[in-house]
């Protein structure tokens, strides 16, 4: 039984990377596709970086998913605030309101957005303002969802404390409240940033028609017959797949550092 | 004007309003009115009488219920074994599960299609075998998550218990085990089960020509037919809530879409 387990946990992960590790091992040959190749070669990331339509998109992405993150973050957190110290109905209100982007597919949300935007109010898609809100629609909620747990584990007598010491209410809650939601902010942050890179639906029903991100430039790409944007894109996959993957060994390094860090106060 | 706590969440209130709940009026409206604005059924029972739209509808669940059941054949038994090894490295390969989440999905597809292409030669030939297969590839790892989750947290205290009240591996796992973690289960079924419906932008890239729900509301968008579109995103929210009130009723509310992201 246990080594059944392990062969299939080994099989999941051979279904799920394969793929990516193959197309990574491609990107470092002049291959046009995958089977067979000449020699390897770095064309593919000089073509990455230096053509210029995919420095923009890239770019793009990034600004997009930073742009929509940040006001995501501050709404989301104020909401939860707000609706945390609101009478229990509001609060039931803002959390169901909250949870329909979440359940909603994305396609209806980018539907709806772009005919209440676009159709009905005439907001032109080149002012970048409705993929701007689509993605600060799609995101704020789950910023929402991370601080609220936060506030509820929060010592409320905390406050209280400081406001007896002497602080006005806002002082308070910038010096006590904050700093202990802190980290509800930025997983809710970071959570923004995913789900804005990863976007398809709200991008392509909101979006100007000469701006692309990541994923509508690689789904049109891949629609074309266009072969050395194609083997770029192959480039940039095992670039992010990089990244990723330095990313979360950085966080796993960090919180066993923590948990060390935790173990050793408890022994003194 | 006094500060209150409670006065920080106007912002976000208003927000909600204009971008969340508007959308939905509107797109009411759109859905009950025809191109020259007056009030009709004719999207409705134009979807319901029209065999296309209502095949697209049957294709829709027939492959969503597949993609599920094959992402939770996969997903359970791989949750299962990491969850009750004992590894020490449980946490870290959990998140080498868990990171293609963070690998843009177009970029991965682009990889399976690739494979694909190598060995099928022409994807056109296997339209249902390469939706299931790009799906389950896409949606994977938010099923794992979810009952990883649940699992691991269990008392292995439940598992001696049952042992010691006579019930063999089999039994404990069927009667202790199983009905525990459905609140896993429920919640990976709904991360996987609607975006299956919708999510039809898996099937373009992997050149497919079948058509399930979200893909109407692409076609339509592209036609400028913004009272279409509308119909098909309000039978597919009806869906969605239909949905998630059963999964809430069998979980008794414990089921939280995008808990598992949290």
């Amino acid at each position: 039984m246990r080594k059944f387990g392990l062969a299939f946990i080994i099989f999941v992960l051979l279904f799920l990377y394969v793929p990516i590790l193959v197309l990574a091992f491609y990107s470092f040959t002049n291959a046009s596709q995958i089977g067979s190749f000449q020699s390897f070669s770095f064309a593919n990331y000089v073509r990455l970086f230096t053509t210029e339509e995919l420095r923009e998109m890239i770019l793009g992405t990034v600004v997009l998913a930073l742009a929509s993150s940040v006001l995501a973050t501050i709404l989301g957190t104020l909401g939860a605030v707000g609706s945390f110290y609101s009478k229990s109905l509001v609060d039931r209100a803002y959390a169901s309101v909250n949870q329909i982007p979440v359940i909603n597919a994305d396609v209806v949300t980018g539907f709806s957005l772009c005919i209440l935007l676009v159709v009905v109010l005439g907001i032109s898609k080149d002012t970048y303002l409705p993929l701007l809100f689509g993605h600060v629609t799609l995101s704020a909620p789950f910023v929402y969802l991370s601080v609220i747990p936060k506030l509820k584990q929060m010592d409320s007598s905390l406050y209280e404390a400081a406001l007896d010491l002497g602080a006005t209410p806002f002082k308070a809650l910038i010096r006590v409240v904050f700093p202990q939601i802190f980290s509800g902010i930025v997983s809710g942050f970071m959570l923004a940033i995913t789900l804005s890179l990863d976007d398809y639906f709200i991008a392509t029903y909101t979006k100007p028609a000469m701006f692309d991100t990541i994923s509508t430039y690689v789904v049109n790409a891949t629609k074309g017959s266009h072969t050395e944007i194609k083997t770029a894109l192959w480039a940039l996959s095992t670039v992010i797949f990089l990244i990723v993957l330095v990313v979360v060994a950085v966080i796993n390094i960090n919180a066993n550092k923590d948990n060390k860090a935790m173990k050793q106060r408890r022994s003194y | 004007m006094r500060f209150s706590r409670k006065l920080l969440g106007i912002p976000y209130a208003v927000f909600l309003i204009i971008f969340v709940v508007a959308p939905l009026f509107v797109l009411f409206f759109y859905a009950f009115t025809n191109g020259e604005g007056q009030f009709s059924f004719s999207n409705l029972t134009g979807f319901f009488s029209d065999p296309n739209t209502l095949g697209t509808l049957c294709y829709s669940f027939a492959l969503a219920f597949v993609v599920t059941v094959v992402c939770l054949l996969l997903a359970y038994p791989t949750a299962y074994f990491l969850a009750t090894s004992k590894l020490k490295a449980k946490g870290v390969i959990i998140m080498i599960f868990v990171m293609p989440m963070w690998i843009n999905f177009s970029l991965r597809i682009t990889a399976l299609k690739e494979i694909l292409t190598m060995i099928e030669r022409n994807l056109a030939y296997y339209p249902f075998l390469n939706s299931v297969l790009g799906m389950t590839y896409d949606f994977l790892p938010f099923m794992i998550l979810p009952i990883y989750n649940v699992i691991v947290k269990l008392s292995p205290d439940y598992g001696e218990a049952a042992r010691d009240l006579g019930a063999d591996s089999a039994g404990t796992f069927l009667q202790v085990t199983l009905p525990l973690s459905v609140p896993g289960i429920l919640s990976g079924v709904s991360m996987v089960f609607l975006p299956a419906m919708t999510n039809y932008v898996v099937l373009d890239m992997l050149y497919n020509s079948t058509y399930i729900m979200g893909s109407l509301i692409g076609s339509y968008f592209s036609a400028y037919n913004w009272h279409g579109g509308s119909m098909i995103a309000l039978i597919l929210l009806a869906v969605i809530c239909g949905f998630t009130l059963l999964t809430d009723s069998i979980g008794e509310g414990e089921v939280k879409r995008g808990g598992a992201m949290l």
